[in-house]
């Protein structure tokens, strides 16, 4: 078993209204950052954990997002890195 | 009939939940703590609201897990009822007894206040003692509380007369100014596929006596009194 660290990206699934990423598309605004076209937020998590290999890490991950880390019915997720620690 | 309330870490309306049952209803209530596995013969089930496990990571997503939820979602698989509040309409969500998911409000505030409620069926065993488009005052208390489903689960819910309460302003009307979280179709309570469990972001349990403005929540625990006993 080798240590990994997976970072995990989670966001608010497109059509889904995400009033907290309009507010900051807001400030942004404000701040004359005329381009930004739209704002997600969401969560970015990081995992230690053992595995075998890398791969074994990011399904490991993956099952974790499907089963606890987002919400399958208004969240996307993406398995961001993952580094051998 | 025995009411088992459930208390996870951060439950604060549990209490009140006791109080609607035992003091005012006349039933027996009892507390079951989040970590058992034993029911304790409740015929129903409250999940209360509150603020379970500080509602880490997404409201109801951590309390799923509690070791209780194992033995709360047998009994719901087994059709007996589950009084779903506010945190505990948003667990039922998360632990798969209710579709959909509650989201933020979209106001991003937290909002404390008296709702007006539309009861669109009184065939479920929670509501047969109102009248159909019967108007409610109960009052909510919740920062997510965002119903959100998609367009064909909503479809569904509304065909199968599940959607139980609806936002609605002074003239008893759906609107967006009447909505107090931005929930979709303006939806406040649903049940599930069988009927046996209602989740609801309103608190009937904090509408059970005229000192505190209303009793409109009442009429809910005593239907399910008068539909189980019978």
């Amino acid at each position: 078993m080798k240590n990994f660290r997976v970072a995990v990206h989670i966001v608010p699934r497109r059509g889904i209204l995400d009033p907290q990423g309009t507010a900051v598309a807001h400030a942004l605004h404000t701040l004359g950052f005329e381009g930004v076209a739209d704002v997600k937020v969401g969560r970015h998590i990081v995992i230690d954990v053992a595995a075998d290999n890398r791969d074994s890490a990011s399904r490991s991950a993956r099952e974790m997002c499907q089963r606890l880390l987002a919400n399958p019915v208004t969240e996307d997720f993406e398995i961001a890195t993952v580094e051998q620690a | 009939m025995r009411f088992g309330i459930v208390t996870f870490p951060g439950s604060n309306c549990d209490y009140d939940a006791f109080h609607a049952v035992q003091d005012v209803l006349g039933e027996e209530a009892f507390y079951l703590w989040h970590r058992d596995h034993d029911l304790q013969n409740a015929d129903v089930v409250v999940l209360p609201g509150g603020f379970s496990y500080g509602d880490y990571l997404r409201a109801g997503a951590i309390a799923r897990f509690s070791p209780i939820m194992r033995e709360v979602i047998a009994h719901a698989r087994r059709g007996a009822p589950v009084l779903a509040v506010c945190n505990g309409f948003q667990i039922a969500c998360e632990a798969g007894l209710l579709p959909g998911a509650l989201l933020r409000n979209a106001s991003l505030s937290f909002v404390c206040e008296s709702v007006r409620l539309r009861v669109e069926t009184s065939d479920t065993r929670f509501t047969s003692e109102y009248e159909q488009g019967q108007i409610l005052r109960v009052p909510i208390a919740h920062g997510e509380g965002r119903y959100t489903a998609d367009a064909e689960t909503l479809d569904r819910l509304e065909g199968e007369g599940r959607v139980v309460f609806r936002y609605v302003g002074t003239d008893g009307e759906p609107a967006p100014a009447a909505n107090p979280n931005g929930s979709m179709r303006d939806i406040a309570g649903i049940v599930n596929e069988t009927g046996n469990v209602l989740g609801m972001m309103p608190h009937p349990e904090r509408a059970v006596d005229p000192l505190l403005g209303s009793r409109d929540g009442l009429p809910l625990f005593e239907s399910l009194l008068a539909r189980v006993s019978a």
